[in-house]
């Protein structure tokens, strides 16, 4: 009696895992970890199934639909996935864009008339926007622990001591096709590239530091929208961060 | 006003209120995107205090009595400016406009400034409209909600060539601070609607124009910092901040103080309790109480004392609006002018 239960937990184990991977591209977190699973599921047959639903019926239709796009993509590419269906709820274009992700279309096609480009230059002003904060949650230990800020632009990313938030950093610069190795500078600026120099260095440490509060910020923000609009149930994969937090 | 440990604050609520969004408002077709915003408010109530939570019932739709309660009788404001948003695709006779908020001021002088609202995208017709309203309502300012949706189109930019010509005109009629608020949908789609970089193009070319931006840019703080010290006639709204974080986010209340203290300044922030969303009487006392955390993470804030806490919650505004303040409320020579633009220049060399 066991085993197919457990077979079957085991798949929708492995779509949530997929769904870990995805991001909202603002908040710069898992859509899981975020409470924006609602469920997910899929049948021996390897049909896939993931509801989803955001903090507000309002959320910009641009980022919702990359989170749509982002969990068909993850989905459907697992083994043992034959068909992923991946609907966005209680949006004011759900219907717009569960059609344009299940069709493949594109944002172009799926917002006909509405918008001129993919959404590929939104998506990278987001990752340097979290390359900015993860420097600050990189930099602000180092700082607390002693290191004078001007020997932050001679460290390279091999120098800082491992952690959560360096991998975060590197893996968001490496998206954005920008030095990760360990020899790359620890500062640099997220449009060029270029090493932060010392005469910027006290405005772009400030600049780390307002990006990382307003996405924090942002994310209380919808926490509390979401928990709200939907009377405290859960999501799959939700975290309840030590919100608020001191970090 | 509002008195706390013998010092006496004037208030002036620079941004709220006075909707209709009950269901005999929604236009027919259009009711899932009238239900969908009043929710979608209703839910940012829901970051205040518990015991101020209202039914979705009486969210939809207050009363003039509720309002005059809320707002002056136990809110403590002295002066408070409607800031009108007409989302007339979806409420029949709009959602907040002009004319309802004048229908209703008119019974109590003296207590409500009328900001009208204009739409680059409805041309000349548009032009007239707001010609009439300055004219009939003597209005001082206007409301901008970039993210309305428009006869097919879901938004503009300011620094659209119709949104200039619209500025020009409104400067020509004696307008002076043009609020902006930004929200989810624009033009095209592809791009972020939050941006606040076409008011940085206006506040420029505008120079005798005050832009005041409301929720102070959120989501976007940093870019809309980045911007403020450039521009010495932009302005911080605190709608939304105060409300939609100082109860349900404290530390994070703590830091986007702390940074829009460091990047804009006392000088030029304004309270606004966004009424109907949250009443100002928790806001305003909690406010007048709040202090920087004397902590290691918020040692490199500027302080907020009470100077400043006088600025924000009514002399600025008062500046702007040239709302006249009685003298008991006036701060000494030495704490600075209220609304004055030269912090820019300040903090950007910082």
């Amino acid at each position: 009696m066991t085993a197919p239960v457990t077979a079957a937990s085991g798949r929708t184990a492995a779509v949530l895992r997929a769904l870990e991977t995805v991001r909202d591209p603002e908040l710069d977190e898992p859509i899981t970890s975020l409470g924006f699973v609602t469920s997910c599921a899929v049948s021996a047959a390897g049909d896939a199934q993931v509801r989803l639903r955001l903090p507000t019926y309002f959320c910009a239709p641009n980022f919702a639909y990359l989170m749509v796009a982002d969990a068909y993509d993850a989905v459907s590419a697992l083994p043992g996935v034959r068909h992923a269906e991946v609907v966005l709820e209680d949006h004011f274009a759900s219907d717009v864009i569960n059609g344009g992700v299940a069709a493949q279309a594109g944002f172009v096609r799926t917002f006909d008339g509405e918008a001129v480009s993919e959404l590929h230059a939104l998506r990278a002003d987001f990752l340097r926007k979290a390359v900015m904060a993860g420097t600050d949650q990189v930099c602000r230990p180092l700082l607390a622990a002693g290191t004078d800020p001007a020997a932050l632009l001679a460290m390279t990313l091999g120098e800082v001591p491992p952690s959560r938030a360096l991998d975060r950093l590197r893996s968001r610069r490496g998206e954005l096709g920008l030095p990760d190795g360990d020899d790359a500078p620890l500062l640099i600026e997220p449009v060029t590239g270029a090493p932060v120099t010392a005469d910027y260095l006290p405005l772009h440490l400030r600049k780390a530091k307002i990006t990382r509060v307003s996405i924090e910020a942002n994310s209380g923000i919808c926490r509390g929208m979401l928990r709200h609009r939907y009377n405290n149930t859960q999501g799959q994969g939700e975290t309840v961060p030590s919100a608020d937090s001191d970090s | 006003m509002y008195e706390h440990n013998g010092e006496k604050y004037f208030i002036v609520d620079s941004h709220m209120h006075y909707w209709n969004a009950a269901p005999d408002n929604w236009v027919p077709g259009a009711e899932q995107y009238a239900k969908g915003w009043i929710e979608c408010f209703h839910a940012y109530q829901g970051l205040g205090p518990p015991e101020t939570h209202w039914t979705i019932e009486h969210f939809q739709k207050y009363s003039e009595d509720d309002l005059m309660k809320d707002v002056f009788e136990d809110g403590h404001v002295d002066m408070a400016i409607f800031q009108p948003t007409d989302l007339k695709e979806w409420y029949k006779e709009g959602f907040n406009t002009t004319e309802r908020n004048a229908e209703m001021g008119k019974r109590h002088p003296g207590k409500f400034i009328y900001n009208t609202n204009f739409d680059p995208r409805d041309g000349d017709l548009g032009l007239e409209e707001l010609k009439r309203n300055v004219e009939t309502y003597g209005s001082k300012g206007v409301k901008l909600y970039t993210a309305e949706w428009n006869n097919g189109s879901r938004g503009y930019k300011l620094s659209d060539p119709g949104a200039y010509r619209f500025l020009e005109a409104a400067q020509n009629l004696g307008i002076k601070n043009i609020h902006v608020h930004k929200g989810p949908t624009i033009w095209p789609l592809d791009k972020d609607a939050f941006d606040v970089s076409d008011i940085d193009h206006c506040a420029t070319d505008f120079p005798e124009l005050n832009f005041i931006i409301e929720h102070v840019g959120l989501p976007r703080i940093e870019d809309f910092c980045f911007m403020a010290t450039q521009e010495p006639n932009v302005y911080a709204g605190l709608s939304v901040v105060i409300g939609g974080l100082m109860h349900a986010l404290p530390n994070f209340f703590a830091k986007v103080m702390g940074e829009l203290l460091f990047w804009v300044g006392e000088d030029k922030m304004t309270f606004g309790s966004d009424y109907g969303i949250w009443e100002p009487k928790w806001q305003v006392e909690g406010f007048v109480n709040w202090e920087m955390p004397d902590r290691e993470q918020f040692s490199d804030y500027p302080r907020l004392g009470v100077a400043g806490k006088k600025k924000i919650l009514g002399l600025n505004a008062a500046r702007l609006y040239d709302i006249e303040v009685p003298a008991e409320y006036q701060l000494p020579a030495e704490a600075g002018t209220p609304a004055a633009q030269d912090d820019a220049q300040l903090v950007g060399g910082a």
